[in-house]
């Protein structure tokens, strides 16, 4: 199927306004003409619906269809960016106008001939939306409402979301890459208020990924997740204080694995790197990590919601080792930074939309699974905390400070999981927290696909992953000092 | 190269279209909604233009022009609601964005309390709000600026890289319409000075910044000063230090005060509310801080970036109290939401109108002699506030404080609480007023937090 998703971007961006490859030369060229090294156009049009049922009955519904192209041009270090939301000849070229007075001196640059990229075919060039009738969408909805609150009669609220996007995407760069992609993504979440003598507490469980709304019907997931909500929320009713210092910290697999993503993922981008602003910087080749931690972003999983066939640079994603057995091996890199830095792209150049310049960004971070059953790693902690699930996170990647909030998360005594606590904050120091990994279980899972990671007011979509970990020290930030 | 980059911003800036012609747009949308059968309909678009221009290190890094538009429209099919939006204008794409929110309404369920406000709500008057100063800035004079500001960060002893600069100017609009007749629309404009640098190397290193924000850019500070301020706040942050866990009072900075009270604003928005997913569910009349306390809307100050004369539904926008001698007297509400709680509008369709906390007398460093012994936090990470309970945890940075003055900075430690405890346990409030942004609030004193380190 080489070429076909390609072919389909091309029909959907470049037909409607009649442009072709002789076009877009035109466009580069103009980018090219004054001393700029390199320069690339970014199509895009996306669909967009979501359906929220809250109070039973669903209730709202929006529809939202957008396009446009961005154009970049590059000197040196430099970027000129400019956007236009008309696909049509004469935007393209005021854009690109704009974009190239960033340049003021640099080589000349004459366009290469295009080089069609190869689909990968990580996920079907499906439209989501249509995988599924409204009224059948409706259904749905209704039946995991039903589901959460057959669970328990202390639910007194569900909220339950279904959203679907596709996004077309084209690719066109001086240096010849010519390259597409169809990006189907979905996603559902349950959210429910239980409350029990006064006391309300919330759990929430959703799911998702690159493909048809099957990825979250299929299987019963719809199901699983409202029992999952409600289950959240009722053992928060039960929580008690949550302790507060520096203790033993287990960590459960899959979306627990958002400790990567805050601790080292942001850390080893590129861009940080080049800067010498992370302080990842400068270390390749040390041991920042236990020999026990193998720790990857993988652009390729089939169906994951953080995968692509294609970078948003038209760079092929591919497998990165970043940490292997504790020591630093590579950076995520996009193209300007790769160039910069002397090494290779790494298909990590993501951007929101073609409003947006692209820069280094995670897709599936996860770290590779160890040996140990995750119960001898609970055995082991004579006092400590096991956080099973996790809300979201953040990182000061200069200083290497990050933080992530548990949201479901339980005393560990004399080896047993005992009384759940409530929900608290996670604090530690990136180049540290993973040398304090002692134990790795033989458990990996990925998230269920839900994330969505910020960088510089960029939202894209992510996954995470990890193994049971242990980690010795972690500063648990509750409220119990005693 | 001599091309001069002038004619090219005109270009891509140009293109506000006067705001008549986007309300004719708007009847139009609407007829074309009631035409297909709608009862009730309303749509609302945003325009907006601009460049920012980035630079680090004394060079040029990016530069862009922006130039962002959007129109949304709900209708109503027989009590049913469906909402759809798009960036073309183009009348064929108008036409399928109708069909599109129509489409979605034959699917979704009526609800009683959907629909516009009712007419007496709406705005009458379109008060001018002095919220727009269009700055007629080329690329080369936003990089002038942009240098000029990281220039003098960069001067300062003991800043070792930076993340640049930035100078960021904005200009745009909103037009609201309704089937009620409604339809308005104002410009507004947003210009903004940002600059990050680093200070230490390796192990040591720390990052700050500071920003300048407003509506008229003679407001915004002088770039060399916001240059300075952020190199001062990255400086003070070496030498970094945990501390062992404790229960401490907290004097929170002005920029995260403003935070802190926008997670009682959300407490208090009705959609959290009627949801029961709020800890503060039927708090109208109750003492939540102490009696010292008032807190206020002002949606028409002159130039404030909160101000605005209707509300996301058109309803007019009006001073109000929030909290008046530490009792509650109003929730956040918008139409849908106020009806499920059998109450009326407060013209917070999109949330508060520059949310006033009166200050008190005391200035940041009089709050300090009264913190005496605790923690100054200067910056928060991550989002461990649960609402519905009102439990807080989160990562915190600052300084200790022993004997009424700044000791050393501290990092990698967290602060908890609950909210409704933090609200209560407000010691005082200080002079030194945040004004950038939507929420206006000087330094505030908390009695005690669970600060986790050690």
């Amino acid at each position: 199927m080489t070429g076909s998703a390609l072919e389909l971007a091309r029909r959907q961006l470049l037909e409607p306004a009649g442009l072709d490859e002789r076009d877009l030369e035109r466009v580069l060229d103009r980018l090219l003409g004054h001393a700029v090294d390199s320069g690339d156009l970014y199509f895009q049009s996306t669909r967009y619906e979501s359906w929220v049922l809250e109070d039973g009955i669903v209730k709202e519904g929006t529809h939202s269809i957008e396009q446009g192209v961005g154009v970049r041009a590059i000197a040196g270090d430099r970027t000129g960016f400019a956007y236009s939301d008309e696909i049509l000849l004469p935007a393209l070229l005021q854009a690109s106008t704009a974009a190239r007075a960033i340049a003021r001196s640099g080589g000349q640059t004459r366009l290469q001939a295009w080089q069609r990229t190869g689909d990968q075919g990580l996920y079907p060039p499906l439209d989501p939306l249509t995988t599924l009738s409204a009224q059948d969408k409706i259904e749905l909805l209704r039946q995991v409402d039903a589901e959460a609150r057959r669970q328990d009669p202390r639910v007194t609220q569900v909220i339950v979301s279904l959203a679907g996007v596709q996004d077309h995407v084209l690719v066109a760069a001086s240096d010849g890459t010519f390259a597409g992609d169809v990006r189907p993504l979905v996603r559902m979440n349950v959210t429910v208020i239980v409350e029990d003598k006064g006391r309300r507490e919330q759990g929430s469980s959703g799911g998702g990924g690159r493909g048809g709304y099957e990825l979250v019907t299929g299987d019963g997931r719809f199901f699983h997740h409202a029992r999952e909500a409600v289950r959240q929320a009722l053992v928060n009713l039960e929580a008690v204080e949550a302790p507060a210092g520096t203790l033993t910290v287990v960590l459960g697999p899959g979306w627990p694995g958002v400790l990567l993503h805050e601790a080292v993922g942001h850390g080893l981008e590129g861009d940080f790197n080049r800067k010498g602003t992370s302080a990842f910087a400068g270390r390749l080749g040390e041991k920042v990590a236990s020999p026990l931690c193998t720790v990857v972003d993988d652009g390729t999983l089939p169906g994951r919601r953080g995968s692509l066939n294609i970078d948003d640079e038209g760079t092929p994603t591919r497998h990165t080792v970043l940490i292997e057995r504790g020591v630093l091996r590579g950076y995520m890199q996009d193209r300007l930074n790769a160039r910069l830095m002397g090494m290779a792209p790494t298909g990590n150049g993501r951007r929101e939309s073609y409003a947006c310049i692209p820069m280094p960004r995670m897709t599936n971070t996860y770290m590779m699974p160890g040996e140990q059953a995750p119960e001898e790693i609970l055995a082991s902690v004579e006092r400590g905390l096991y956080a099973a699930n996790f809300g979201g996170g953040q990182v000061d990647i200069t200083s290497g400070k990050f933080v992530f909030s548990a949201s479901e998360a339980y005393l560990i005594e004399h080896g047993r999981i005992t009384r759940p606590v409530k929900g608290a904050t996670l604090i530690g120091n990136g180049p540290e927290v993973l040398q304090r990994v002692s134990m790795v279980g033989n458990d990996l899972q990925l998230d269920a696909g839900v994330g969505t990671c910020g960088k510089e007011g960029q939202s894209v979509p992510v996954g995470v992953g990890q193994p049971t970990l242990r980690v010795d020290a972690l500063t648990v930030g509750g409220t119990s000092t005693g | 190269m001599n091309e001069t980059t002038e004619p090219v911003a005109e270009g891509i800036q140009a293109g506000l279209p006067p705001l008549e012609s986007l309300q004719e747009m708007l009847d139009r949308v609407i007829a074309l909604a009631r035409e297909q059968g709608a009862g009730e309909v309303e749509a609302g678009l945003n325009m907006e233009v601009g460049l920012s221009a980035t630079v680090r290190k004394g060079a040029v890094e990016t530069l862009e022009f922006h130039r962002d538009r959007g129109l949304g429209i709900t209708l109503y099919r027989d009590g049913c609601k469906g909402s759809a939006s798009t960036a073309d204008f183009s009348p064929e794409a108008l036409r399928e964005t109708v069909r599109a929110a129509w489409d979605i309404a034959r699917h979704t369920q009526a609800d009683a309390c959907a629909g516009l406000p009712e007419p007496r709500f709406l705005a009458r008057e379109i008060p001018d709000l002095d919220l727009c100063h269009p700055w007629a800035l080329t690329p080369e004079e936003a990089i002038a600026v942009a240098l000029e500001c990281e220039d003098a960060a960069l001067a300062e002893p003991g800043i070792t890289n930076s993340e640049g600069a930035t100078l960021s100017s904005h200009q745009g609009l909103r037009v609201y319409a309704n089937s009620h007749g409604f339809n308005a629309g104002y410009t507004r404009s947003r210009h903004s000075l940002s600059c990050a640098v680093i200070a230490g190397r390796g192990d040591g290193m720390q990052r700050d910044y500071w920003y300048s924000l407003a509506r008229d850019p003679a407001v915004l500070e002088p770039a060399a000063a916001v240059g300075r301020r952020a190199a001062e706040r990255t400086v003070r942050r070496l030498g970094a230090r945990r501390l062992p866990t404790c229960t401490v009072p907290v004097l929170l900075v002005p920029e995260v005060a403003t935070g802190f009270f926008r997670h009682f604003v959300n407490a208090v928005r009705g959609s959290n509310l009627y949801r029961g997913a709020s800890f503060l569910v039927d708090s109208l009349g109750q003492a939540l801080f102490p009696p010292f306390m008032h807190i206020h809307e002002a949606p028409h100050l002159p130039g404030a970036m909160g101000s605005a004369p209707f509300d996301g539904e058109g309803v007019a926008t009006r001073a109000r109290d929030l909290v008046r001698e530490g009792v509650v007297q109003g929730y956040v509400l918008d139409h849908y939401s106020a009806c499920r709680l059998g109450m009326e509008t407060t013209g917070n369709a999109g949330g508060v109108h520059n949310l006033v906390v009166d200050p008190g007398g005391e200035d940041f460093a009089g709050l300090v002699r009264t913190l005496d012994r605790g923690l100054v936090v200067t910056e928060l990470m991550g989002q461990g506030v649960n609402l519905v309970t009102g439990d807080y945890s989160r990562g915190a940075a600052g300084f200790w404080v022993e004997g009424g003055e700044i000791r050393h900075p501290v990092q990698e430690i967290t602060i908890a609480g609950n909210l409704r405890e933090m609200f209560r346990g407000i010691r005082a409030v200080g002079k030194d007023v945040d004004t950038r942004g939507n929420i206006r609030t000087g330094s505030v004193l908390l009695e005690r937090m669970t600060v986790a380190g050690d």
